[in-house]
Parts: structure tokens; sequence; C-alpha cells
């Protein structure tokens, strides 16, 4: 993470408004999107316009030149254009060829993209931004912070402040009188100016029509006074038919801003009538800047499916708290991270890429499908590989590798902090890890991991056995947990056999774009784990279960090791959650749980790997349900701690911010207990209610579960 | 169908008034010029020509509507207070209201006056906005406006405040054109 944009997200996190403004807005955002989605079956949705705009995204320069040949036969000047130059040229041309000395404009992210603005004020012409947010923006010279929402970040006081200054007299923070005087300043500017300039949501290739959507009616005004009209397009904005504007229609109000349809869609084919009976002049400028290229890369394409709607910035645990102007460029959130490295290289993502924790909610919103989470992985893999990771990274993941060495350190280690240790936590920690340990406690490692102690485990011999995958976690910090997984799973009759030879599961070098790293963890445990005579691999960390279900068997196939690979599948199939697995031992009669009385209630936190990926949020909540634990749901169960393995390393303060927020929606169920799946979060949490002072006892639900069959608590 | 359009419509800030007739979509249209103090102190409402404005005689609008321009400029219009428009088509899930504005006037009407009148056929309402938009050709229809309730914006800490650019008030008058139609 480079020091820039540290100290930016340091800033960001310390505005008085902005993450206050963002997260209220992200609150009330999940409530509203699934009343406006009601009724509908998203999933078929997005499913119709995936396929439509990857179709499109396909065949972009084929659409383009349709799209021109159309526009054109409705009388529209059409031109293509590559660069920002290129355009901002183009729409400078124009207004001298027109006398024009003022421009008014819709919101446009194109144009925002190509700083056209600064362009033409260079060149001494007036340009006014008139949807109100964006205004705002403009007069306070700063730059968007949301997509749809671009002044969230500016209180109405602020507002005031700069609407007194245009307007000549001391205006109070009262937002509808803000607003009327936006009225009847931009209403000037709209009877006056000479060109406007709208972007586009939709682009037909079929007809040549333009679709845009807004509430205030701005760019209606924008493509109705003034007698020329400029659109800049995007070419991913292109699809093939005019019916492909529906599924979009449907899904970018809802996904936007949870409505059921914006107050106006306006579709454009062809200049209309002007105000003075003639024919308006229309000018479409389809821009394409890097946009082909990233057609032509099998993973980034899908990018150019996004229609614009900013819902992987507004459910971002991380986006609403650092907000818009980290990001740099034009665009921020997920989609920003990863249009900024497509279009503006892969040098200008400054770091960005690791913003991302990886917690997956934006994947399960887009309208588009696009599997942000991972392109984001792309970005760092490609980062990586331009800039080279500091040495101090990589010297890490080659220990990490290596199995014999990576389990010899973490013994020493072990040893080494003994001084440190105060019980289960550190007391001092070393320098580097001091704003990691700001606000939560870090565990010290166990005295014996469990691989040390699994032999002097008594288990009862049985003709079913299953394997347990401890993972690092479990292993060397938490090996109570393995425990605990070992007594539930005996009381079902299942004998648990613990393969010395595995080790960590990749998710690290995975996540931190070192896929040779990762497969050579997955190797060796393929290798570990060869043995067929157990029914299943139970893993209680969903983060080493999504490593071995899914990314194992992929990075092998990715590095050129597909024997590997192929036994990689045929463990990913064996691989199961140890709720998951439980219940299925329930479920059959394997294993019955006492229906106890008198517990503390609890609350359940979601583990992200658990629900987004393995998509097993239910099964630890009935099994606690069912032995007897009440069960307290919190508000954004499944919003991520903030521990996001090494991430709360590496971004200590946005972490530390995510689990403060976890501990209050925690505290808020007056729970005595918390329980969750995932011995990260457990790590993030429970340090995180010992730094505080919290009561709340925080346990994985193997512990909560096999207190009760033992009869210890 | 009008009942379904009706909620839809109101659920989007949008008023809405029935009329039995288009002879009695007049007097309907009345009460609200009337009630917006139309023809009092210069105010005016201006109304582009469509299908129902040309069943009326100008003597009858006039004296029906005073204040009344028939001529839609951008002057006149800018000037109105209430801009009254014909639309062709409704959508009754979302309350959408669906114009051919090609014509600069019916555009003019619809979005400098703070008031916005919305004339529609009972028979014109669709189940949905695409049952809506298959009913016009794109090539025929250079400018194509929908519109759902009133302008709004949020862009100020989120609160929504109504009448930013366009109307501040949408007022639907759904009319029937024969018998039969009665819900």
């Amino acid at each position: 993470m480079p020091a820039d944009l540290r100290d930016q997200v340091r800033r960001a996190l310390e505005h008085p408004n902005l993450s206050t403004a963002l997260t209220r807005f992200s609150e009330d955002y999940r409530a509203s999107r699934d009343r406006a989605y009601q009724g509908i079956d998203f999933e078929a949705l997005r499913a119709r316009i995936a396929e439509r705009k990857a179709y499109a995204a396909e065949r972009l320069d084929g659409l383009a030149a349709r799209f021109a040949e159309t526009a054109a036969a409705c009388g529209a000047h059409v031109v293509r254009l590559h660069t920002p130059a290129e355009v901002c040229g183009y729409i400078l041309g124009l207004a001298r060829r027109r006398g024009v000395g003022l421009i008014v404009k819709s919101k446009s992210m194109a144009t925002e993209e190509i700083h056209l603005n600064a362009a033409l004020e260079k060149a001494g012409i007036e340009v006014c931004e008139t949807d109100l947010g964006e205004w705002i923006v403009q007069l306070a010279r700063q730059r968007p912070s949301h997509m749809v929402l671009p002044a969230i970040h500016l209180t109405r006081d602020d507002v005031a402040g700069l609407f007194s200054r245009v307007a000549g007299e001391r205006l109070e923070p009262e937002i509808p009188r803000l607003v009327r005087v936006a009225r009847q300043q931009l209403r000037e500017k709209f009877l006056s100016a000479g060109i406007g300039i709208t972007g586009a949501n939709i682009a037909v290739a079929e007809t040549g029509s333009l679709v845009l959507l807004t509430n205030e009616g701005n760019a209606r005004l924008v493509a109705t006074l003034p007698p020329v009209h400029v659109a800049v397009v995007g070419i991913e904005k292109l699809v093939e038919r005019f019916d492909d504007i529906e599924p979009i229609l449907a899904a970018l109000p809802r996904s936007a801003t949870a409505q059921q349809i914006t107050s106006y869609v306006s579709i454009f084919t062809g200049p209309a009538e002007q105000a003075d009976g003639g024919r308006k002049e229309m000018h479409i400028i389809l821009y394409d800047h890097r946009r082909i290229e990233m057609s032509e890369d099998p993973l980034f394409c899908q990018a150019l499916q996004c229609i614009r709607c900013a819902s992987c910035l507004n459910v971002c645990p991380v986006y609403r708290l650092v907000g818009g102007h980290v990001f740099g460029k034009v665009y921020a959130g997920a989609i920003g991270t990863v249009l900024t490295a497509c279009i503006e290289g892969w040098d200008a993502s400054r770091g960005l890429e690791q913003l991302c924790i990886q917690c997956g909610a934006c994947r399960d919103v887009c309208p588009a499908k696009i599997d942000l989470p991972e392109l984001i992985l792309e970005v760092r893999r490609r980062a990586a590989a331009v800039a080279p990771q500091p040495l101090a990274e990589r010297a890490a993941f080659s220990i990490l590798s290596n199995r014999r060495a990576f389990h010899g350190l973490l013994r020493a280690a072990s040893l080494a902090q003994k001084p440190l240790a105060d019980g289960p936590y550190l007391r001092h920690l070393p320098l580097w890890l001091t704003d990691a340990g700001k606000n939560r406690r870090l565990p010290a490692l166990a005295a014996a991991p469990l691989r040390d102690r699994f032999p002097a485990l008594r288990q009862p011999r049985s003709s079913r056995r299953a394997a347990f995958f401890a993972g690092c976690l479990i292993d060397f910090v938490y090996p109570e947990i393995g425990e605990a997984v070992v007594r539930v799973l005996n009381r079902a009759g299942i004998e648990v056999v613990f393969p010395d030879k595995q080790t960590c599961c990749g998710a690290p070098a995975h996540f931190s774009g070192v896929p040779e790293a990762a497969a050579a963890n997955a190797g060796d445990n393929v290798d570990a784990f060869s043995d067929a005579g157990f029914e299943a691999v139970i893993s209680a960390c969903p983060t080493c279960t999504a490593a071995l279900q899914t990314d194992a068997p992929r990075v092998l196939r990715e590095t050129g090791k597909p024997e590997l690979a192929a036994r990689a599948e045929r463990l990913a199939a064996k691989t199961v959650d140890f709720a998951t697995y439980v219940r299925r031992l329930v479920e059959e009669g394997s294993l019955r749980l006492p229906q106890a009385t008198g517990l503390p209630p609890l609350t359940y936190h979601d583990s992200c790997h658990l629900k987004r990926t393995l998509h097993a949020d239910q099964p630890p909540r009935e099994l606690l349900r069912s032995a007897g634990y009440e069960l307290r749901e919190m508000p954004e169960s499944d919003v991520c701690c903030g521990m996001g393995g090494s991430y709360s390393l590496k971004m200590p303060d946005v972490s530390s911010a995510m689990l403060a927020r976890k501990l209050r929606m925690i505290a808020s169920t007056e729970a005595e207990g918390a329980a969750m799946d995932c011995p990260g979060c457990l790590m993030q949490i429970r340090g995180g209610c010992a730094a505080a002072g919290s009561p709340v006892s925080v346990r994985h639900t193997a512990e909560w579960l096999a207190s009760l069959l033992d009869g210890t608590d | 169908m009008i009942g379904k359009f009706q909620t839809s419509a109101e659920d989007a800030g949008a008023e809405v008034v029935e009329a039995r007739s288009p002879d009695a979509a007049l007097p309907a249209i009345a009460r609200i010029l009337n009630e917006e103090g139309v023809g009092l102190e210069g105010r005016t409402a201006v109304w582009p020509d469509g299908p129902l404005r040309s069943r009326f005689h100008p003597e009858l609008l006039a004296q029906m509507l005073p204040g009344l321009v028939l001529e839609v400029t951008r002057e006149t219009a800018a000037a109105a207070h209430i801009g009254i428009t014909e639309f062709d088509c409704g959508a009754a899930s979302t309350g959408t209201l669906v114009q051919d504005a090609s014509a600069a006037a019916l555009r003019l009407a619809s979005t400098l006056p703070p008031v916005h009148v919305a004339l529609l056929r009972a028979g014109a309402i669709v189940a949905d906005i695409s049952a809506a938009l298959r009913r016009f050709d794109p090539a025929r229809t250079p400018f194509l406006a929908l519109v759902t309730g009133p302008s709004r914006t949020a862009d100020i800490e989120r609160v929504l405040t109504i009448g930013v650019h366009g109307p501040k008030r949408l007022v639907i008058v759904i009319y029937e054109t024969e018998t039969g139609h009665a819900r």
C-alpha cells in the first residue's frame, strides 16, 4: 500500500461527514433495494442483462459501426473517437464554429473521464453542470464522491455556503429553499446555452437510439433547449437490440436508487424538432478509449457489462468508510478499481486494489453479474507483475509456500513470544504490528499446535473416518476449535484423522495475487490428503474450505499442473465445512444434539466465505437453535468484520472501523455470546471485545456445540 | 388496470383525477387551473395541440380555461405556471406516462412550467413499460418520453425534494372514451 493512498484513507476516515453519510445511506439502501426488487426474479433478470451485455462486449466494433449507420440515417452526426484529447478537441471545435460561450451538461461519466470541463474552460467557454449534485460539486471545485450521489459527502450547510456565493445573498441551510435557488439559477443557464451535452445510459445499435435516465429532468432540458445536442457515449453502453433496453431499464433504477423507475426516461433516436420549429443539430460521439482493448481481454471484458448503477459501492463495507475520493480517478468502488486499472493503466491503480477486502458483497448485488472480487484479484496479479511486491512480502510467500519452513517459523515464534504473552493475548506488539493492535488484542500463538496435540486425543475407533483440515489459525492459534470439532464428530461415531503434511490452504497467496505460492500450497495439500480411507475432509474455516473446493483445482490448472488439478478436484468433492457436515449427520440420525435449557442467548456473525462463497449461512444457525440456544439476529450480520486475512494488517484503520461497527451490532442484540464459523472472524471479533472490555463470549459454532456434548463450558 | 395505474402513479408522487368522458376532462382540467390560480394576475397555462385539445373549439377553451395560451414557444412555456400535455400511453405497473415528444412544444410544456397536467386516455393504459415501448417505432419517434411522478432530487443529504428542474406537481387526468371502460 503506497503511503499517499494510506494517508488519503486516513484523511477520509477522519472526514467529519463522509463515512456517517455513506454508512447511513448503505444501511437504508439494503432494505429499500430489497423492496424495489420485490416480486422480481433478480437472478433471471441479471442473467438476461449479463447475456445481452456480454454479447455486446464481444462485438463492440461491429455494434459501433451499426449504431453509426442507423443513427446517421436518422439525421445525427456520429463520430467514433478514441482518445480524451480527440473528444475534447471535437467539442471545442464545434463550440467555436457555432460561436458558443455557454454549455450546459447533464451528468456524464464519460465526460468526467476525459476532463472535458477543464478543457472547455481553458478555452474560455463556460460549462455548467445541471444535475444538482454535480453542480454542487462543480461549485465546490471538487470531484464527485459517488457515481449516483455525487455530493453525498457534503452537508446542507456546505451547500448553503456554496449557493450563497452564487445567489449573492446569505441562504439558510434549508433544503427546499436551496433546491429552489438551484432551479432559478440553472433555468437561466438552460435557456441561454448554445450547446447541451449529455451522456447516455444505453445506446441501441439496431435503431440508433440513446436512452437517458434522470430524476431531476435536467437531461430533458439539456437535450431540448439549446440548439445543439452533443451526446458523449462510451461504446460499452451499446446493446444490440431495442428490446435489450427492457431488462436494463428494470434493473438500473432499482439497483441505483431503489426506485421502480426514474422520474424521466428519454429515448432519443436522431434529432427531434427544435423549439423554433427547425430540426435540432445532434452529434453523437462514440468514445472507445481502451474499451476495445478491454473487450479483447478474456477476463476484463466482463467489466464492460457494467450499467453504472453503483450498487457495488453501496454495499461495499470499505467504500462506505472511505468514500469515492480516495479512488482518485472518475470511477470509485469495486467497479472503479477495475475500470481505473483498465482505462488509466496498471500503474494508475496505486494500490487501490488493496482496498478491497474480498468480502464478495458486490458480486451478490451486481445486476450485470460481474465477478468483481475476482476481477480485483486479477488487478492485484497484474499490478504485482508490473511492480513486484516488496521484498518482505515476497519473502513471506516463499516461506508460506514451503511447509517445513513455515511451520518451523511458527514454532519458533510461539517460543519467542513467551515473554510478550499475556494469557491468550499478546501483551506487547512488535513495532510493525502496533497499528494492527490498536483496537483489538492479538492472540498469542498456542503453546502447542493442534498437530502436536492430536495424537493425544482419545477417540473411539470407527469404520467411519473423516479427515480434518485445520488451516493455520486453528492449527497454531486456536487448537481448541479443532478439538471441539473432534468431540462433536466423535459423538456421531466418526473418527477424525489429522494428516500431518497438510499446510496453508493457499488463500493468503491467492488473495495477494501470488498464484505460484497458492499452487505450491494446493499441491502439498493434495498429497497430504491423498489417502482415500475417509469419507469427508472437514474444515472449520470457511476460507480454507473455499480454497480447497474452488481455488485449489483452478490454480493448479492455471499454473500448468493438470494431473494435480484432477486430484485436487477429487479432494474438493470430499471437502465440506463443519456445520454443513454436522447438519448432515443430524439429518441422517448419526448425531443427536442435546435439547439443552438455560443456555446463554447468542447472536450469529456471518463469515463472508461461509455465506457468499459456500452459501452455508443456515446450517450453523439450525444447529445452534436445535441444540437449545436462542439466536438473536444482529443488523447486518453478513457485513464483513474487517478481518480479511492479512487485510487487517495492511489496512489497520479501515479494518478497525469495520470491527467497531460489528461490535456495536453485536452489543445491540444484548446477546451474551457470539457464534461464528471462521477462526479469522473470531480472532478479529474476540480481539475487539477484549480490547473494548466487552463481556460477550466469542466462540466458534463447534465450541458452542461441543460444550453441550461433554458437559463442560 | 386503471386502478393499478393510479396506485403506482400515486406511489411515485403523482396525483390522479378521473373523468368519465373526453368532454368531462375539460372541467377536470379547469378545476386544476383554478386551484393553481391560473387566469389570475397574469398566471398562464400552455396546452400544445393534441387529439383532446382539437375536440374543443378555441372559444370554448378560452371560456372554460381562462389564462390558457395555445401557442407554445420557449417564451410562453417558460412564463407559464401550468403545462398541459397529452400522453399516448400509460404503464400500469409503474404508473409511467409515455409520450412521443418529438414535437418541441410538448417538451417545452411538460418540462418548463412548475405544474404539469398530463392527459391520458383510459384505453391507452397497458400493463408495463415493456408493453408500452412496443407501441412505438423508434425510427419514427425522435424523442420518446417516459414520465413517472414529478421531478425529484435527493442530492442534498439524500433528502427527497420535489421539483428541482421539472414540474413540482404532476396531475394525471385519465379520461374514458367510451362506455365499457368503467372500472
